[in-house]
């Protein structure tokens, strides 16, 4: 299990467990967490599921994929270094506490 | 809020009834919420039955649509296994075999069924359509075992079948009555990539012509025999020849029904109390009315309704999308563009990685996107924001989409 901090865009923190193998998405759909549209269910195909990482996780997760990086470049809000769409972000063993912030908008 | 009713009482259990439900608790709706569906087991996404769990790459569990706890936490009422029989308009009751239930809103996401092919041998074992969790699971068993497999319809469901077939190594022949392939969503010229796509996989594609008659041997399919006469052996036959709304409960309920139940801009049938939404809604657009199967409109009408009952009513412009992934050629579809008469390509068909932007009557009205998610995401920021495009512009040397938007968006800024 990792602790995953979701921060609204009006700063509001909402903090869950998330098993391993579970997106970050996934975790914010199952704990009613606002903010993640997730349109299309988690297959890379919407870019509403947008992300900021905390600098301090930033490393946790397997660098941009090229799909990503292309969808990010047209998410409704504006893309900064440390965006990710949160679909692909999964969960592992390793994990310990992540913290992501939620953009304004996600479409 | 400007609509005071208490209890919503929503009928069917897909992605469109169950985030009504989810939307209006997200809306801080205070009421009482029941979904009734008649499905047997808790709600669940269907793109993957065609898509990676079909391919082996979703797990079981990994389909619930949100976990069983969450419908509890959040005052969700959830009853599967409830087939609403009747819609009692004037004493505002939903009934069924065993029950009944009043509602001050009804929110009709009866869905659609697939289309049952109207030939000889069609309740033979070994042919399968694709539509609930229990037909996917039934068809990945019988892909196990198959060697030759027959798809009738060459729609989305239908190719996306095809393709898994392929890649699991069995015969695949494709049999379209129209002239090309995804004929109703696609223009021409990405039916034919994606043709050339399932041919160069090894599937036959058979167009213009239609199943005649499927041919069996102790009760249990062993080809079908075509229109043209030729006789195609198969072990699994696979039909996806559209789908039909269901609005039989509405039709009797003295709503008024024409290739699904009729609503108006604010997706409300002709009684004030009954909304209707997703695969079985009929909803205006410019100056005619259209119906759509996507996660994409339920969602989107689902989160109207809910929006509108607590007190924020807007009328259905949202941009349809679609997306489909077949011999790892992935399709985003934005706009409705079947019916446009002028085409851009931006990208590279030979690569694989290619938009065709469309016009109709000069009016940008959507792109398909092949291996181009960024440019999927443009298109669909085009539409919603209404920017427009012209094709000369967009055939001009060195156009990017991205630019076009940010060019407009600064200018509006």
């Amino acid at each position: 299990m990792a602790t995953v901090s979701y921060v609204s865009h009006a700063g509001e923190e909402t903090t869950v467990e998330v098993a391993p193998g579970t997106s970050i998405m996934r975790g914010a759909l199952n704990n009613s967490v606002s903010g993640i549209y997730a349109e299309c269910g988690g297959e890379t195909m919407c870019a509403t599921c947008h992300v900021y990482v905390d600098p301090a996780s930033a490393d946790a997760f397997p660098p941009v994929g090229e799909d990503e990086d292309e969808m990010l470049e047209a998410t409704a809000c504006d893309r900064e270094s440390t965006s990710r769409l949160s679909c692909g972000l999964v969960i592992t063993e390793a994990h310990d506490r992540i913290v992501v912030r939620m953009p304004e908008c996600q479409r | 809020m400007s609509e005071t009713a208490e209890h919503v009482v929503v009928v069917g259990g897909g992605h469109a009834g169950v985030q009504t439900a989810l939307s209006l608790r997200e809306r801080g709706w205070a009421g009482r919420v029941t979904v009734l569906s008649a499905d047997h087991e808790p709600p669940y996404e269907r793109p993957p039955l065609s898509k990676g769990w079909l391919k082996g790459a979703v797990e079981d569990d990994g389909l619930a649509f949100r976990p069983a706890a969450t419908y509890a936490e959040q005052g969700i009422e959830v009853r599967t296994g409830v087939r609403v029989e009747r819609i009692e308009r004037t004493a505002r009751e939903v009934r069924w075999a065993a029950g009944s239930l009043r509602y001050d809103h009804l929110v009709l996401a009866l869905g659609a069924r697939p289309r049952r092919l109207p030939v000889t041998g069609a309740d033979l074992i070994g042919v399968h359509a694709l539509h609930t969790h229990s037909d996917a699971l039934a068809l990945r068993a019988a892909l196990d075992r198959a060697r030759s497999v027959v798809v009738i319809g060459a729609g989305f469901i239908g190719l996306e079948v095809a393709a898994e077939a392929r890649r699991r190594g069995c015969d695949v022949v494709v049999v379209e009555a129209g002239e090309r392939v995804m004929q109703r969503a696609l223009t021409p010229l990405m039916s034919s990539f994606f043709a050339d796509r399932h041919r160069a996989a090894g599937a036959d594609l058979a167009h213009g012509v239609v199943a005649a008659e499927l041919l069996g041997r102790d009760g249990r399919v062993t080809g079908v025999r075509l229109s043209d006469g030729r006789r195609v052996p198969a072990d699994l036959v696979v039909t996806g020849i559209g789908v039909e709304p269901n609005c039989d409960l509405a039709r009797e309920a003295g709503l008024h029904c024409d290739d699904g139940v009729v609503v108006d801009e604010h997706l409300r049938t002709g009684d004030p109390r009954i909304s209707a939404i997703g695969d079985c809604a009929s909803f205006p657009v410019d100056q005619r009315r259209i119906r759509l199967e996507s996660v994409q409109n339920a969602v989107d009408q689902a989160r109207l309704v809910a929006a509108r009952l607590t007190g924020e009513p807007r009328a259905y412009r949202e941009v349809p999308w679609f997306w489909t992934d077949q011999h790892g050629g992935k399709l985003q579809m934005a706009g409705l563009t079947a019916d446009s008469d002028t085409h851009v390509v931006v990208g590279s068909v030979d690569d694989a990685r290619f938009t065709v932007l469309c016009w109709r009557a000069g009016v940008f009205v959507g792109g398909e996107s092949v291996n181009r998610p960024g440019d999927h995401i443009t298109v669909r920021r085009l539409l919603a924001d209404g920017v427009p495009l012209d094709p000369a512009a967009a055939a001009a040397p060195g156009f990017e989409l991205k630019t076009h938007l940010r060019h407009a968006l600064g200018a509006a800024a």
